[in-house]
């Protein structure tokens, strides 16, 4: 592994995402990708498929089996359906992030909430338009549970899952190293009925280094 | 070992069927239609994954399903959530208390390091099976692919979670003739797997068999345990039932 400090590297994409828009990006072999929570507690659902061969994307219970743990955190490697690492968290000032909750949508929102939300922007419909915008033939079918990057779902002994506060807070940031070329489908969660943003949705920032 | 005999499902049963050690199957089953897995012999695992027969696009979802009943597992009175916020199946009966969803499937590469090598050429239908090829297999038959390999439940099988988040396999859970209900509340493509669960610790490989018994229930009634578990649950329902009005 490269031990080239980040700061000599050369940056690749350095992008601020605003609250409840989406974005896609590539990140090659051997580049650092780094979100960073601004301005403390957003949800940040995440996808990421093998640039090469898309039918092979992120798979949640393959990353929780693999590595005997639910919560996902610097060490975590993201596995791939077919159970290859698409890439390895490699810092987190964040210190835990979900991978069962899943992303909102209108339909969801309409079981939690009440019927009268089903209007309200959701993470599925960002996945929806940045995959109406590709031409990599991706679609609904391409959209399997995905990372929650610095939300907080604590699960206790019993079984019962929590919606908690967040234990992010504001310039705290996740990295990982991709371990092959991948896309990267972001929507920075728009949610407004629970704790996962604060309830209040905040920009993101996206950073790209070249490898070492 | 305790063998618990299993109450019978209600007579008369549609069908039966037997899945054997390691067999994978896949079936339609019709909305009102009810069916029992059993747990054959003790430390049994069942992959399942769930897909509307209608359209193949609304399918399973773990996390919805989690979330909207606050549960990291399964169980009598939870309901299986498709994306689409609507219920696949409802658990209207559970001998054994806990399935995991979370913990997806074995695969080849995992059952050859485990328990060895095997071909058909040598070991003729003896060989041994995995989950992901398993699932698979069958998912072909309906166009799906690996595009479609979502997280699955894992009948009769519990995995322990500690405060830190780490998992236990637990190995006394599932005991022979342990049961649970599915009440199919839409036209429902079931895939099943009998292979073993990817942390069950078992030094060989020892797929268990599993009986599936079906039978006409109806869909949830009006007053029914699983609609009334919380206002998400009757919310679901109101989902699903608006696809059935006519």
């Amino acid at each position: 592994m490269s031990a080239a400090p980040l700061e000599s590297l050369r940056v690749i994409v350095d992008q601020v995402i605003p609250a409840g828009e989406p974005w896609l990006g590539t990140v090659r072999q051997g580049q650092t990708l780094r979100i960073v929570d601004l301005e403390g507690n957003q949800a940040v659902d995440t996808l990421f498929y093998n640039a090469h061969d898309t039918e092979e994307r992120y798979s949640a219970v393959d990353t929780i089996r693999a590595q005997g743990n639910i919560y996902l955190t610097s060490g975590s490697s993201l596995r791939s359906n077919l159970n290859a690492s698409l890439l390895t968290i490699t810092e987190d000032t964040c210190g835990r992030h979900d991978t069962l909750g899943g992303a909102c949508s209108a339909e969801s929102n309409t079981v939690r909430y009440a019927i009268d939300k089903r209007h309200m922007h959701s993470c599925r419909d960002n996945f929806l338009l940045a995959l109406a915008r590709q031409t990599q033939g991706l679609t609904k079918r391409d959209l399997p549970s995905n990372i929650n990057f610095f939300m907080n779902v604590p699960v206790s002994s019993d079984g019962a899952l929590h919606f908690a506060d967040g234990i992010s807070a504001p310039g705290r940031y996740v990295q990982m190293r991709a371990d092959m070329d991948v896309l990267v489908l972001i929507s920075n969660c728009p949610q407004l009925n629970n704790p996962c943003n604060a309830y209040n949705p905040t920009p993101i920032q996206v950073l790209v280094w070249a490898a070492g | 070992m305790n063998i618990r005999p299993a109450p019978l499902p209600p007579q008369p049963l549609l069908w039966d069927e037997t899945l054997a050690p390691g067999a994978h199957w896949s079936g339609v089953l019709r909305r009102g239609t009810s069916l029992r897995l059993t747990a054959l012999e003790a430390g049994a695992n069942l992959a399942a994954m769930l897909y509307n027969y209608e359209s193949l696009l609304e399918r399973y979802n773990m996390a919805d399903t989690l979330k909207a009943q606050h549960v990291a597992f399964l169980t009598a009175g939870c309901v299986c959530y498709s994306d689409m916020g609507r219920v696949l199946c409802s658990i209207t009966a559970d001998s054994c208390g806990w399935h995991d969803t979370v913990c997806g499937l074995s695969d080849a590469e995992m059952v050859s390091a485990r328990y060895g090598s095997t071909r058909f050429q040598e070991q003729r239908n003896d060989y041994y099976k995995n989950g992901r090829d398993s699932m698979l297999n069958e998912l072909g038959k309906y166009g799906l692919g690996k595009r479609d390999l979502i997280a699955n439940i894992n009948f009769f099988s519990r995995v322990a979670v500690d405060d830190g988040g780490d998992l236990e396999f637990d190995r006394s859970h599932c005991q022979a003739q342990d049961y649970v209900d599915l009440r199919f509340e839409m036209h429902t493509l079931l895939v099943l797997s009998t292979c073993q669960h990817p942390l069950d610790p078992d030094t060989s490989y020892r797929p268990r068999p599993a009986r599936l018994s079906a039978w006409v229930s109806g869909p949830a009634p009006h007053r029914d345990p699983c609609r009334e578990r919380c206002g998400e649950n009757a919310r679901g329902f109101r989902n699903t039932e608006m696809m059935f009005l006519a």
